[in-house]
């Protein structure tokens, strides 16, 4: 599977990355090499594996559905690039 | 007692701090000047909190004078700049969190603040903890004291090599594929990966949420045991940290080795490891038969296929948990967007390294429709190979003895071009983290070239405390941790 420029900008756009024409070179190349060498995974057979998605087998966390203190709004706002208000303030979503 | 350049251990500090002969002010002064001093030279430090590290230790002396004395109160301690720290900017190494301050502390900056530590500053790393040298740091790289053309190791570079630099008595880091303890071997100081679960990552920015942990960077074995002892145990922030009792590390400390099994993994005693690591890490393993260890050889056999798993998993992961760098809630914002969707393209683009974009577009292409099945279901089936290559060897020995990277330091610039070749750097320390067990870095000796080199000592699932027992007794029969690095 080898990768083209038109995937890696495809790439680019699922992962919400404005990527520069030289960037998009970049990366075809650095891709190709490192899914080129992870190729190597399909020579072991894993038909019969289970998949491995956490090291310490673990059941779901249940707590208590209890109302702790959080965040204040003020404090959610605090690094915000802008406000108003209570809200976070963004470009215009809806024409 | 004054001090021109302080050079104490965790535990030589508790004894001056409790028998009241140094002061907790005194010392943090006296480190601060030393971070001062050696900064422009080293750049360890991303942020210095000259004021409030002031006022913790008055804090804390007060408390010692009350006879309130907990184990690391009045200790000078710096973080990895990705710990969350209330009030205290927060880069995780990244442009795109310049100015974050984050409005709350994690669970292991809030333990250390209960027993009234000082906090002296955050410390530089690679970019959102991506990458092996430091050198992806938006902030630029760290130096290695030991010789500073070379990297001090990543991504937790910056608390290596200022715990090496005694800039501070202590560090803590975090380690995805090796990002403690490689760093602890090129700089000379220890480092520990706990086992996942052991310590609380709530707060931690996350990079790989099923590999990472936080661990101590120390100047010796007592002083990772008392660190780790502080920032062990369950937290029910964290859904992932696990209910298990923490032992007493320090009690178990000097036990003897008789009897311990001691296993040589033969897929890390190969073709391609630096001559002067072969010989320190055969060395080592001479002096643990001395010592009383038996020692066996085993096999892990799916070590050759781990950093290609820790590629797709690590990237898969990392490019979930960094969607929220959106410049929505915090965060740089591009002001150029035209649209929503365009802010989010922009800020992204405006805010990351090299490295974070090349790791984010793997990680989504693994995981994109169509590729799924072939990449990230597939590492995560070999990851099941991989962990459980460690347990059958945990049915023959209770400990593995491996080099903690094929080669010393390298030299700063040297494999930026290449990502490949930077990834294979990490082959001896990411398949711990793809099995989730622990391991410590110890020092064992140097190169010819007068860098540092690195033991790994791997250990059975929260058996913290048996490799911390062999370390300790390796590191009482050499003097490698007394040497230190020719400074400015």
């Amino acid at each position: 599977m080898k990768i083209s420029r038109a995937d890696v900008e495809h790439v680019s756009r699922l992962a919400r990355l404005a990527l520069s024409d030289d960037e998009l070179d970049a990366l075809t190349h650095d891709m190709a090499a490192i899914l080129d060498y992870v190729e190597q995974l399909n020579t072991l057979d894993t038909d019969d594996i289970l998949p491995t998605s956490h090291a310490v087998p673990m059941e779901n966390a249940f707590r208590a559905d209890v109302i702790k203190p959080g965040l204040t709004p003020e404090e959610a706002l605090s690094n915000a690039p802008d406000a108003a208000g209570t809200l976070f303030r963004v470009r215009r979503v809806i024409e | 007692m004054t001090m021109t350049s302080p050079d104490f251990t965790l535990a030589a500090l508790r004894e001056h701090l409790d028998k009241k002969d140094l002061s907790a002010v005194e010392v943090t002064r006296a480190y601060l000047e030393r971070i001062a001093a050696t900064n422009p030279a080293l750049n360890t430090f991303i942020t210095i909190c000259e004021e409030s590290a002031i006022g913790e230790a008055e804090a804390a002396d007060k408390r010692i004078a009350a006879g309130d004395t907990q184990p690391l109160t009045g200790l000078p301690i710096a973080v990895k700049d990705i710990f969350s720290t209330r009030n205290v900017r927060t880069t995780c190494g990244s442009r795109i969190l310049q100015n974050y301050r984050p409005p709350y502390d994690a669970s292991v900056i809030d333990r250390l603040k209960k027993q009234n530590a000082v906090l002296l500053g955050k410390l530089n790393m690679d970019e959102f903890a991506m990458g092996s040298s430091n050198e992806n740091s938006a902030y630029g790289p760290a130096k290695n004291p030991w010789d500073r053309t070379c990297v001090p190791g990543g991504s937790s570079g910056g608390s290596a090599a200022s715990v090496a630099a005694r800039q501070t008595a202590a560090a803590l880091g975090t380690d995805t594929g090796g990002s403690v303890r490689q760093p602890a071997a090129h700089c000379g100081v220890v480092g520990l990966k706990p086992t996942y679960g052991r310590v609380s990552r709530y707060g931690v920015v996350a990079y790989a949420s099923s590999l990472d942990q936080v661990g101590p960077v120390t100047r010796d074995v007592r002083d990772c045991a008392l660190l780790l002892q502080a920032v062990a145990g369950y937290d029910p922030a964290d859904s992932t940290s696990v209910d298990t009792p923490v032992p007493d590390y320090a009690a178990t400390l000097e036990g003897d080795l008789q009897g311990l099994r001691i296993g040589l993994p033969d897929e890390y005693f190969i073709e391609g490891v630096d001559a002067d690591v072969h010989q320190a890490v055969t060395a080592a393993v001479d002096r643990y038969r001395q010592l009383g260890a038996q020692v066996v050889p085993v096999s892990l056999p799916h070590t050759a296929y781990a950093v290609a798993c820790y590629y797709l998993v690590a990237t898969a992961e990392a490019s979930s948990n960094l969607a929220r760098y959106d410049g929505v809630r915090y965060g740089l914002r591009a002001e150029d967007a035209e649209n929503l969707i365009d802010t989010y393209m922009k800020s992204r683009a405006a805010g990351f390294g090299t490295e974070v974009k090349r790791r984010i577009m793997l990680g989504t292409y693994a995981l994109s429709s169509g590729y799924y099945d072939a990449y990230y279901l597939k590492a995560q089936k070999v990851r099941t190979l991989i962990r459980q290559d460690f347990l059958e060897a945990f049915n023959q020995v209770d400990v593995l003895l491996t080099p903690i990277a094929p080669t010393p330091a390298f030299q700063l610039g040297e494999k930026v071009a290449d990502p490949l070749t930077m990834y294979l750097s990490d082959i001896f320390t990411i398949p711990v983290n793809l099995a989730g067990t622990c391991a410590i870095s110890v020092p064992c000796g140097f190169a010819e070239n007068g860098l540092p080199i690195g033991l790994q000592l791997i250990g059975k699932p929260f058996a913290e405390a048996t490799i911390l027992q062999a370390a300790y007794a390796f590191e009482q029969a050499t003097d490698w941790h007394h040497r230190k690095p020719d400074l400015p």
